[in-house]
């Protein structure tokens, strides 16, 4: 898909996300569509993956470490072919797989998340896998600003660079936000590119919500032979969700009938405005 | 006169093992925690250094880079001590690997108070109750070499998360000669009728020691290494509660949730019996040796014997 393309698949992924969560009265608005712009370049621009063969041995491979994120991830995996769309009604239901965080008895999904911190290690992981069975599939790992504050992704991210993992790919999902505040306030993690710098890892400084950017940043993987890519991805949190942009206590919350309407009006002229 | 008895330590029996079968098995790869030492990795690490993965110590790393290497077909063998293994990455084991369904071979070595006069913090003697309250988690607990090299061959084959604890030191060798242990049944070392005596790890030995002793006091006691603390052999503790009328357990655990509250759920639940468990207490405990710590907690023969009798009273 070319840009435009993307752009427009990003809106309708949050105009069906918007309308699960509201539907199924749960979910976490402000993180899934914040990373909605990087989840859509990535599964409908870049990886190498197989709807109908989800465990394709030389699949490039996704993890949600920030789980609390998933709708907007359930919905590009349902859009995509992985599962029937019907099953979207289901969300946070009774007996139903499509849980509030990442569940990999869904195909697509690769491993269960949820607990914060884990992600990266699972990324490495699969890394030095693929490496051993000479695979050049690249690993994605999705993570939260504010997740950063648990010591195990430091762990994860030294072993990275202590083994080279220049096909292992960490997101930082740089919205400021989390839970309780700002990140800053609630425990600083700036200069956030000199830390990851400093761990070993080649580090680029993008706007996540700007396709354009994505893209590009993306084409140049590896960004240096030999050095784990960590893509600092500056959002905002609940992009595209008037109401509900950058503010904290959207980390998750359901809109009401007004809200809604609200916000899928300003969706739709924005696809409007795509078609021009 | 005492017999003279072979002794080897279970954590070399694990990993000459590991290694026999990894030369034949691309897929079996070594982690550990900067524990090359004391999991005695060092001849695996030399000889197949692509299926060897040193993490640091980082323990919650450990276990996560397993699970994703499972992810992609390795069998994954995370090895550690136990205290630092089961304890630090508890989280770990429960959502990438438990939850997820990952083939990943978690290995605990030094385990119970096997680090001695090192103290409380190498100790590991709640393992055994947080790994078995894991749901998909399988629980084992070798009594010497000999059955820990034939669980290692087990587990290459196995499919599913497991959590297998060892000892550091020696330990008399209790199955020269045999080949096979099935996970999931108890081995019965020696028939009886009076009382039934459950152990498992370096107290098989211990119990084997006391039902001899019982057997000269005209007391004859059934003994089973219950090695799979998960999934429990409930038949067999069934059978033994039925036919035996009376159950010992005895654990180098904490006797909250371990091998003697496993048992005791499934009497309870079948067929209650006066039982009585023997481990550690639920407090900070003695420094020493490990074999002082465990005389000190009554975890040897004599004390057995003396707890057996009485409880054959109770019947």
């Amino acid at each position: 898909m070319q840009t435009k393309e993307l752009e427009k698949k990003a809106v309708e992924i949050r105009k069906k996300t918007l309308k699960m969560i509201f539907e199924a009265k749960a979910g976490h608005l402000g993180g899934t569509m914040s990373m909605a712009d990087i989840l859509v370049t990535l599964f409908y621009g870049r990886m190498n993956h197989d709807p109908k063969n989800p465990r394709m041995r030389t699949r490039d491979r996704f993890i949600l470490s920030k789980g609390h994120s998933v709708e907007s991830y359930y919905n590009v995996l349902a859009d995509m072919g992985y599962f029937d769309p019907k099953e979207l009604e289901q969300f946070s239901r009774y007996g139903s797989r499509l849980i509030g965080h990442p569940n990999n008895k869904v195909p697509g999904i690769e491993v269960c998340s949820g607990a914060l911190g884990h992600g990266l290690s699972c990324g490495v992981g699969m890394a030095l896998g693929c490496r051993m069975d000479g695979l050049s599939s690249y690993i994605y790992v999705m993570m939260g600003d504010g997740e950063l504050a648990e010591g195990s992704v430091w762990e994860a991210a030294m072993a990275a660079a202590h083994y080279g993992l220049d096909h292992l790919v960490g997101i930082v999902d740089r919205n400021m936000l989390q839970i309780s505040g700002t990140t800053e306030e609630v425990m600083r993690l700036e200069n956030l590119a000199e830390k990851w710098e400093a761990f070993g890892w080649k580090v680029a400084e993008i706007d996540g919500n700007r396709i354009e950017d994505i893209r590009k940043v993306l084409d140049k993987l590896p960004l240096e032979k030999g050095k784990p890519n960590l893509i600092l991805a500056h959002t905002v949190k609940a992009k595209g969700i008037c109401f509900a942009e950058n503010i904290a206590k959207w980390h998750h919350g359901v809109p009401n009938e007004e809200q809604y309407a609200e916000a899928l009006k300003a969706l739709e002229e924005e696809e409007r405005r795509l078609k021009e | 006169m005492s017999e003279i008895r072979k002794e080897a330590a279970c954590r070399n029996a694990f990993t000459q093992e590991l290694l026999k079968q990894a030369r034949e098995d691309k897929r079996i790869i070594a982690l550990t925690s900067d524990a090359t030492g004391s999991v005695s990795l060092g001849d695996f690490s030399r000889e197949l250094p692509g299926q060897f993965v040193e993490v640091g110590i980082a323990e919650q790393n450990l276990v996560g880079i397993s699970a994703g290497l499972a992810s992609t077909g390795k069998k994954p063998f995370a090895c550690g001590p136990a205290s630092f293994l089961a304890a630090r990455s508890f989280e770990q084991v429960k959502v990438d690997v438990a939850y997820s369904g990952m083939n990943v071979k978690l290995i605990g070595v030094s385990g119970g108070v096997s680090y001695g006069a090192l103290g409380e913090s190498h100790y590991s003697v709640q393992d055994l109750a947080s790994m078995r309250a894991i749901a998909n988690m399988t629980v084992l607990l070798p009594a010497d070499a000999v059955q820990t090299a034939a669980l290692t061959r087990e587990l290459v084959s196995f499919e599913g998360p497991v959590y297998m604890r060892m000892g550091r030191g020696k330990v008399p060798c209790v199955y020269e000669g045999r080949e096979h242990f099935e996970i999931g049944k108890a081995y019965c070392l020696k028939e009886g009728t009076d009382l039934t005596l459950i152990a498992a790890g370096e107290m098989v030995d211990k119990v084997r020691e006391a039902a001899r002793e019982l057997e000269e006091a005209g007391i004859k006691a059934r003994v089973l290494d219950m090695f799979t603390i998960k999934p429990l052999d409930e038949e067999a503790v069934i059978r033994a509660a039925r036919e035996t009328g009376a159950i010992l357990t005895v654990e180098e655990h904490s006797v909250c949730g371990g091998l003697g509250g496993a048992v005791a759920q499934t009497a309870a639940e079948h067929c209650p019996v006066p039982m009585r468990i023997l481990g550690l207490p639920s407090e900070v405990l003695v420094g020493g040796s490990s074999g002082e710590i465990h005389r000190h907690y009554g975890l040897c023969p004599s004390n057995i014997v003396k707890e057996a009798k009485k409880l054959v009273e109770r019947k």
